[in-house]
């Protein structure tokens, strides 16, 4: 019986779609059983039904760039409280618990580092900080990451994982769509690519900012990607929403993604892209 | 039958009390009486008015006899030709564009635009823009860097659609779009908040060298109802929402994210729209004269700046 208390300690119940730390885990999609080294041979999906796990910078880091090759930048950017914002709980204290669960600076790691050789700007949102919602601290590090790249000369890479924005900065929130859209337009100006990266969710302010204004926006199968959250458009329209709706592939099929990329097949396509972009 | 807010009661029941008293005058001389009454109106009403509280304001901002784009277009402009359409897919009568002038100055314009009644409202799909709403936008925006023209945007909506047709023709591509491009415009861009300034579906056509509130605007990430059923999980807090959100003028000065206040008239930009046109007006001919000083070039480096020290951090060490 052994193994089924220790089943029971090693996956957490609250978060069920975030990566446990045991030695095993269970897909989601279709209850396989995984040993943790294989899901990590695998790109952190499922060996049998291809399921694309929630995970964050640390994974996607170990996906994506040649060995120990990157730096984690700007870690110190914390969050101020510039309202003092209150609904259930200080959002301070919000923040206090996301620090400590999260084990990340804020919903957005940038850095650099190299795939297959060349040098990248990089930044990554862990949807496990707030919903991987974006506040000033995301924003801010956007920017940075952008002008890394441009100081580096380096195409800029950004994976969204979000929400959307981080209600508990209210207006400041909202100003960080402008300003990480306007930071983009000087990584264009300096003729270096920006590539964005779509992951399971990408809505709501970041999909109407950076998530959209890659030179080359590339989805993960089956995320979902949209404007407004579907339970927010079933509730305006009064209807059900269509199977795939929001998907990744229905953003390829309008026009909103170039591509649709498994995660073990992330790190070539984007060495590839890159290359005949350079 | 005009439409009353909740706390504007009071005054609507002396302002019967006086209609009655006129109605009856015939014989009696009680105009003194008439006109005491009247002055205490003025008095309750400053007093309310100065007085509001942030859910107060939202419900100002919502005011259905408040002006909208258009009327701004028609009267605190002294020309105005609408023109419509992205060139892509339609015209959304969501947002309204078009040339203007103000004064000397010809200009572009921009507006979201509410309805007045079910039927326009239905038309104009209650202020809340589509993507081809703000493609007709960004249309505008390079027509007027093309022109050389200042663009002055009007921001007033509940927020971009929420539907699936928006989804598909990419709602998200759209708003992104227009703050890349309108971050570089080569021509001054002003934009006022004249009533609600809802997330994203505002700031979609809200990216300018100076941000205007009129006095009785909002301008927020989101609604405080929707904030109340997010954060609350209840309909119940959209009071407390308006408060914790800080979303009124006086607010987002304080912050610096906007630049100017625009007073209305006492009772609401509504009551008195006449004032409310010229104030406006008077306003934008200061800030264009401003705007009209810097290059081209300062004008896109004033707004990348602007926009890139938007936000509250600490760097911890």
């Amino acid at each position: 019986m052994q193994w089924f208390q220790r089943k029971n300690k090693n996956i957490t119940e609250t978060t069920p779609r975030e990566m446990p730390d045991g030695l095993w885990t269970k897909c989601d999609e279709c209850g396989e059983i995984i040993y943790k080294k294989q899901l990590e041979e695998f790109a952190f999906t499922c060996p049998k039904c291809n399921n694309h796990f929630r995970i964050g910078t640390k994974q996607y880091v170990k996906v994506l760039f040649d060995e120990g090759s990157f730096v984690e930048t700007d870690m110190n950017v914390r969050s101020g409280d510039p309202l003092g914002f209150v609904d259930t709980k200080p959002y301070t204290d919000r923040l206090r618990d996301a620090y400590k669960r999260g084990g990340t600076s804020d919903a957005m790691t940038i850095g650099h580092g190299t795939i297959e050789g060349r040098m990248i700007s990089f930044g990554c949102m862990n949807f496990n900080f707030i919903g991987g919602s974006m506040g000033s601290v995301v924003g801010e590090k956007f920017s940075r990451a952008a002008k890394h790249a441009i100081e580096m000369k380096a195409p800029l890479i950004i994976i969204s994982a979000s929400g959307g924005a981080r209600m508990q900065e209210a207006a400041f929130s909202l100003m960080q769509m402008a300003k990480t859209s306007a930071i983009l337009t000087q990584v264009a100006e300096a003729g270096l690519p920006y590539i964005s990266i779509l992951t399971d969710p990408t809505t709501g302010g970041v999909s109407a900012s950076y998530a959209m204004l890659g030179d080359v926006i590339i989805a993960e199968p089956k995320a979902l990607i949209g404007f407004a959250g579907p339970r927010v458009i079933e509730q305006t329209i009064r209807k059900k929403l269509p199977e795939g709706f929001q998907s990744a592939e229905f953003q390829q099929q309008h026009g909103f993604a170039d591509m649709i990329v498994h995660r073990r097949d992330m790190r070539n396509q984007l060495a590839q892209v890159l290359a005949l972009l350079g | 039958m005009a439409y009353t807010l909740e706390f504007e009661k009071p005054i609507i029941e002396l302002e019967k009390k006086v209609a009655e008293m006129r109605s009856l005058a015939g014989a009696l001389d009680i105009s003194s009486e008439i006109e005491d009454l009247e002055g205490r109106i003025e008095e309750l009403r400053s007093e309310i008015y100065n007085n509001l509280t942030r859910w107060q304001r939202v419900q100002i901002a919502r005011h259905p006899d408040r002006p909208y784009s258009l009327d701004y277009f028609q009267n605190s402009f002294d020309e105005f030709v609408e023109l419509h359409g992205d060139r892509s897919y339609r015209d959304d009568p969501a947002i309204v564009c078009g040339l203007a002038r103000i004064n000397e100055t010809s200009v572009v314009v921009v507006g979201h635009q509410k309805g007045r009644d079910t039927k326009s409202n239905l038309y104009r799909n209650f202020g809340m823009p589509n993507p081809e709403g703000y493609r007709k936008a960004k249309r505008m925006f390079e027509m007027a860097e093309k022109f050389n023209k200042p663009v002055i945007c009007l921001l007033d909506t509940p927020g971009a659609y929420p539907g699936i047709e928006a989804e598909e023709r990419g709602q998200a591509e759209a708003i992104a779009r227009n703050l890349f491009v309108m971050s570089t415009l080569k021509v001054p861009v002003i934009i006022c908040i004249i009533g609600e300034g809802a997330s994203g579906g505002a700031l979609g056509i809200g990216v300018g060298n100076r941000i205007l509130m009129l006095e009785n605007s909002w301008y927020s990430v989101i609604a405080p109802e929707s904030c109340s059923s997010i954060l609350w999980r209840s309909w119940d807090y959209k009071e407390q929402a308006a408060e914790a959100l800080q979303l009124t003028a006086p607010d987002l000065k304080s912050h610096g994210i906007i630049d100017v206040i625009v007073p209305e008239p006492v009772g609401g930009a509504h009551r008195k729209p006449d004032e409310m046109f010229l104030t406006l007006k008077h306003v934008l001919l200061q800030e264009l004269q401003t705007l009209k000083q810097l290059t081209p070039e300062q004008l896109v480096q004033q707004r990348l700046e602007k926009f890139d020290n938007m936000g509250v951090w600490v760097e911890q060490n």
